[in-house]
């Protein structure tokens, strides 16, 4: 087992014809992921790194089975991408593009909380589950199969977490990059459940930043409901008040988002948290008994 | 992206909004004709984007034309905060009897637009929010249903607004949720919303922040951005799609990814240091973003060495060290410099800068480490 992705996935990449999903459809087919076909509107007929392409998700769909999709379109068109491919049926959706409009997010959130459908992102890194399913941008050959879950609001830092686990032969369940947008489509606690029921998982590493409170409930549902170990680190101790740091959901508003505020409360919950990035690799090592 | 008071107060106007009349000046010659028009007593207030004008002196009442020039001659070239004040809103003064809080945003946990209603207006909501949160009255309110007039008539009760006002609160409430969402903010807010003496509203103060991910369709709002008020190389930066913002440290930071860099100046603090910038440089950058974003960095004279940090995924390290050279070679700066370069083509870009003298680091906390220790030894050496 692992979490949202593995070799069930049968995957559709919208906007495959672009610089960018041209490219990682290539690695994602390298990697071993089982990408049944690509859409662009107007391509329709024509073939991408080997895999058909079609008009509409709707289309792509029925030709191909797909049950996920992983979206690479310009940020203007991509609330459009994440809509069209929840009609279509599709289970999951994991909108790497960054620079959706929030309140375009908040209506997407809006009409697909109704749903049967899971969000991963926007403006996220993507899914891997190691030796199974590459569904994303992250450099494939970094992982290792293994027992630890990664949930992770940033994209290199996580790359630079599992690249430490992975040097110690620590391997990895799934790791899951949700997102630095102020709005997303799943959350902590969303992924925490996951990796909760997940039998393949026995501890996990959250990554977490500036903004937002997401980490503080987070830690209230690992203090209530969370069986598996939890080692976390949160990025931007240093960051000034007021400023955007890159991601659109970093932002330290009105005293509240502070890295010190989500430590505390994830302290209390009884996660281990760390100073530096190096030292989860070090704890998570203790915790697997090594 | 932050408008202006003059700014936002004219977009509010434009969804039916009251506001007192007035207008901006960049000269006190200018603002005593402003007054003159007006009549009367007027308010001339600094135009900056910063929090806290009046407590510094930026906003001061005048009498007549004559005292508009002066203090408007007193408040302009004013530094607030580190901004220089370039123009003032001369605006007739408001015969305040209340002061109310009415504003907008969008509410990360509730996935919601929410108005909230306070008051205790004319103060810092912030400091309400924090000292007595059960003043605020918050409505979250439907994307697909928008704002309602039941909602706002029971904002208006709780709020204690009297009832021959409640039809105009309703309208200005809606006004100002329409100008929010047609002009993509993520804040917009009347403070005060003033009851004025002889019983009408009016948005005395106001504020608005535009997403700056929507600016591709508010045109109109873009060409507002104020260049004067900004980092020159923060917007240099914007100009090369980086991630710039400048802190008053002297490690100068390159790293990529925004969740990295946020790290990497956690570290460079974790061993005594202090960051003089946050720098994404993004994904797949190329050499002359690199080539740029090191030019930008270096323009601080307060930089005293700098840290690069590349995990290469999509970013390949080679590109990375090409782009140093580049850099190094149009700058000859004499600012010592430590790289991590780790991921794609790593072999590749430390080959590169094999030849460029410069410190290198296997790990992240290696790295922090060493480039706190070369800027202290600048720092000693530049003292003598």
């Amino acid at each position: 087992m692992s979490i949202l992705v593995n070799k069930h996935t049968r995957l559709l990449v919208q906007g495959i014809t672009g610089r960018e999903g041209l490219f990682h459809t290539e690695q994602m087919v390298a990697y071993g992921t089982n990408v049944v076909g690509g859409v662009t509107p107007g391509k329709g007929g024509q073939w991408a790194a080997g895999v058909p392409v079609f008009d509409t998700v709707t289309k792509a769909v029925s030709a191909t089975e797909a049950n996920t999709s992983i979206i690479y379109v310009p940020a203007r068109f991509a609330p459009d991408a994440i809509l069209e491919a929840a009609d279509a049926g599709i289970k999951l959706i994991i909108c790497i593009t960054e620079g959706l409009p929030t309140l375009d997010m908040v209506k997407v959130r809006a009409y697909i909380d109704g749903m049967d459908v899971r969000l991963i992102g926007p403006n996220c890194p993507g899914a891997i589950t190691p030796n199974e399913a590459k569904v994303g941008i992250m450099p494939g050959h970094i992982h290792i199969p293994g027992n630890v879950g990664i949930v992770s609001r940033s994209g290199t830092l996580t790359y630079e977490v599992v690249a430490a686990l992975t040097e110690r032969g620590i391997g990895q369940s799934t790791a899951v990059g949700i997102g630095g947008d102020p709005i997303i489509g799943s959350t902590f606690i969303d992924i925490l459940k996951l990796f909760e029921k997940d039998g393949d998982t026995e501890q996990v590493v959250m990554i977490g930043e500036i903004g937002g409170t997401d980490e503080e409930r987070a830690a209230e549902y690992i203090r209530d409901h969370m069986t598996k170990p939890v080692t976390a680190f949160i990025a931007g101790k240093t960051a000034p008040p007021g400023k955007r740091m890159g991601h659109a959901g970093a932002i330290i508003s009105g005293g509240t988002g502070t890295a010190a505020e989500k430590m505390a409360a994830l302290e209390a919950a009884g996660v281990r948290v760390v100073n530096q990035p190096a030292e989860i690799a070090e704890i998570v090592a203790t915790l697997a008994g090594e | 992206m932050n408008l202006h008071e003059y700014q936002s107060k004219r977009v509010f106007a434009r969804y039916g909004i009251p506001i007192p009349n007035g207008d901006v000046a960049s000269t006190p010659v200018e603002a005593r004709e402003v007054a003159k028009v007006l009549g009367g007593p007027v308010v001339v207030k600094a135009q900056v984007l910063v929090g806290g004008r009046g407590k510094a002196g930026g906003i001061k009442v005048a009498q007549t034309p004559d005292e508009a020039e002066e203090k408007a001659d007193a408040i302009l070239g004013m530094d607030i905060k580190g901004l220089t004040v370039g123009k003032v809103l001369v605006d007739q003064a408001a015969d305040i009897r209340d002061e109310i809080y009415l504003g907008l945003t969008i509410d990360r946990a509730r996935r919601r637009v929410v108005m909230m209603g306070s008051s205790e207006g004319g103060v810092d909501i912030e400091e309400v929010a924090a000292t007595m949160p059960e003043k605020i009255i918050k409505i979250a309110i439907d994307p697909f249903i928008g704002f309602r007039s039941y909602q706002a008539l029971e904002l208006a009760l709780e709020l204690g607004i009297p009832t021959e006002l409640t039809r105009s609160f309703t309208q200005i409430a809606s006004g100002l949720y329409d100008a929010f969402m047609a002009s993509d903010a993520s804040l917009a807010e009347i403070n005060p919303l003033v009851v004025t003496g002889d019983g009408k509203l009016l948005a005395v103060d106001g504020k608005m922040v535009i997403d700056d991910n929507a600016l591709f369709r508010q045109s109109m709002l873009a060409e507002m951005r104020d260049i004067v008020d900004e980092d020159p190389y923060e917007a240099e930066a914007r100009r090369y799609g980086l991630s710039y913002v400048k802190l008053d440290g002297e490690i100068g930071c390159m790293v990529n990814g925004a969740g990295l860099s946020m790290a990497t100046m956690d570290m460079i603090k974790l061993f005594g240091g202090s960051p003089a910038n946050f720098l994404d440089v993004g994904g797949g950058a190329t050499s002359d973003r690199v080539a740029a974003a090191l030019r930008i960095i270096l323009s601080d004279s307060n930089v005293k060495a700098v840290l690069f940090n590349i995990f290469g995924g999509i970013t390949r390290c080679d590109e990375v060290a090409r782009g140093i050279l580049v850099a190094l070679d149009e700058l000859k700066t004499p600012v010592p410099m430590v790289v991590r370069l780790v991921g794609t083509n790593e072999e590749e870009g430390r080959a590169i800068l094999a030849d460029a003298k410069m410190e290198t680091a296997a790990t992240l906390a290696e790295a922090a480490r060493k480039a706190v220790a070369v800027a202290k030894a600048a720092r000693e050496g530049s003292a003598q």
